[in-house]
């Protein structure tokens, strides 16, 4: 049996104008415990809804989602989740106070949760940092912190949101290669949002691709069978981001048409 | 770099900034005014000196003080907790918006006639003006911070297994501190508006006494050393409440 499994999953978004939006429809997704799934698509299909969605920030408007074999009906510590931009950290918290919070939330004694936190700091590589507030941070350190205080909890599942698209082309890559060090030291299963090809085959095992939304679901899935590092320049890589491409294109060109003049 | 040099630094532009105001004023009060109605500094300076010698300045000054204290902490106090529970719960602030928007168009120099009938020429109808004038500053910058708080911050606290409560405490409260100093920092400044409009009308000592008593006796030197005090007194307090943000702002930053 899947970890996760989305069964016919709509969501429907009402405007305060009272107009409809199916951003998600009959969406059907099984992801396996060890598994990076990579969940690809052009801008506006629905990808971060179907997060919200497992995360339990967000209810379905029908269909069901459930983990371990339970129906996901609220956010759980179970489940951490990395957001795409800085503004979940705690400003008035230090590094290691952001990452011990859910520790500190669950009653562990300070010494303990001080030294469960310096691990995982360590883990991404934040060591010597660990006193300073999110603001004296890059913007790259705030997205390891964010990493560190999810997996300290060491929930059954990671969650993340387009984690790296708010950082430099350089960071990215270096955050990308690193997180993959971390997936292996830790074989957390991950569920990872993006629009970016390149990021998809460097870190998933398997990436599933969206259609242009409203009414998305998943267009197709592709095992991804390439171990360790994984470089961009190989032959075998290529051939993924081409198998990839010829998926999305036409997704993309949708999406860019739908959305109008830009 | 010396440390003269580092003094001059943060202090330099407020040592020029102030000696320039004193300078203008010295110089209009002597060659364009020249009149009594409009001391120079140095007068009102030696009459400083003498009225704090007597302890009639430091009477009037912590008599004023004193009511904007009481009735800021106790206006601050009580504008908090309904802030917060307006911002958080939507049926308190519907319930409470009434209130709030209707109250704070009535100025608190307005109430001046109401809280001297209601309490008489004491201390409370001063301290009861003066919670007036900061609780609705306070309410409204607080509800405020707990609206702008980022959804993915408690989202966050959320899937870090936080409950309910826990989330308010640690996230919610701590990311509004901000927005309630700011609050508390504009309500000071109205208090100073209100006291001294206050002690005007109805009031046996107070910097607002002090200024109206100079009208009545023609001692226009008395006057000018209750405002210079009031200035004075405003911008040590600003300066203080700013400096508090500020050792805060690595802490409690609006902006992360």
């Amino acid at each position: 049996m899947s970890l996760v499994s989305f069964r016919t999953v709509t969501k429907v978004y009402r405007s305060l104008q009272g107009v409809d939006y199916t951003a998600v429809e009959r969406f059907d997704l099984d992801i396996d415990a060890g598994e990076f799934f990579c969940l690809l698509g052009p801008s506006g299909c629905g990808k971060t809804t179907v997060l919200k969605m497992l995360a339990g920030f967000e209810a379905p408007t029908s269909g069901q989602i459930s983990m371990n074999g339970r129906l996901v009906t609220s956010a759980g510590r179970d489940r951490g989740v990395v957001f795409q931009g800085d503004d979940s950290l705690y400003g008035w918290l230090t590094a290691v106070e952001n990452v011990e919070f859910g520790l500190r939330m669950r009653g562990m004694a300070k010494a303990e949760r001080r030294a469960r936190a310096m691990r995982y700091l360590e883990l991404v590589g934040l060591i010597g940092q660990e006193c300073k507030y999110p603001a004296e941070l890059s913007g790259g350190m705030k997205q390891r912190i964010q990493i560190a205080r999810a997996l300290v909890n060491e929930p059954a599942m990671l969650l993340m949101d387009e984690p790296f698209a708010a950082l430099d082309a350089q960071t990215r890559s270096l955050m990308q290669l690193e997180l993959a060090n971390v997936w292996r030291t830790t074989r957390t299963t991950v569920l990872f949002i993006t629009h970016d090809i390149d990021e998809a085959i460097t870190l998933g095992t398997r990436i599933g691709v969206m259609r242009a939304g409203p009414r998305s679901d998943v267009k197709g899935v592709i095992d991804v069978a390439l171990d360790g590092a994984r470089s961009r320049t190989d032959d075998a890589f290529v051939e993924y981001y081409k198998q990839v491409y010829a998926m999305i294109r036409d997704e993309v060109a949708k999406s860019i048409a739908r959305a109008g003049p830009a | 770099m010396s440390a003269a040099h580092r003094l001059w630094r943060i202090y330099g532009g407020y040592a020029v900034g102030f000696a320039s105001l004193f300078l203008i004023w010295h110089l209009a009060s002597v060659y364009l005014v020249s009149s009594v109605l409009f001391p120079p500094p140095a007068a009102v300076f030696r009459k400083g000196v003498v009225l704090t010698r007597s302890g009639v300045l430091l009477e009037h000054l912590s008599a004023s003080v004193q009511r904007i204290l009481l009735g800021f902490i106790a206006g601050s106090l009580m504008g908090i907790p309904i802030g917060l529970a307006m911002g958080s719960f939507r049926p308190a602030r519907k319930l409470l918006e009434p209130y709030t928007e209707f109250l704070r168009f009535i100025p608190s120099v307005a109430m001046i006639t109401v809280a001297v009938i209601w309490f008489g020429i004491g201390e409370a109808s001063k301290i009861f003006l003066i919670i007036y004038t900061t609780i609705f500053i306070v309410i409204i910058n607080t509800a405020a911070g707990v609206s702008a708080i980022a959804p993915n911050k408690l989202r966050a606290a959320q899937a870090l297994g936080a409950t309910r409560t826990q989330i308010f405490v640690h996230v919610a409260l701590p990311a509004t501190v901000p927005y309630i100093l700011t609050g508390m920092r504009l309500a000071m400044a109205n208090s100073f508006t209100t006291i001294v409009a206050a002690e005007l009308i109805a009031a046996n000592e107070g910097l607002g006494k002090m200024l109206w008593d100079g009208r009545m006796f023609m001692l226009v030197d008395d006057i000018f050393v209750s405002l210079v005090t009031l200035g004075l007194l405003g911008f040590a307090v600003d300066r203080l409440f700013r400096w508090s943000i500020y050792t805060f702002a690595g802490k409690y930053s609006p902006a992360t």
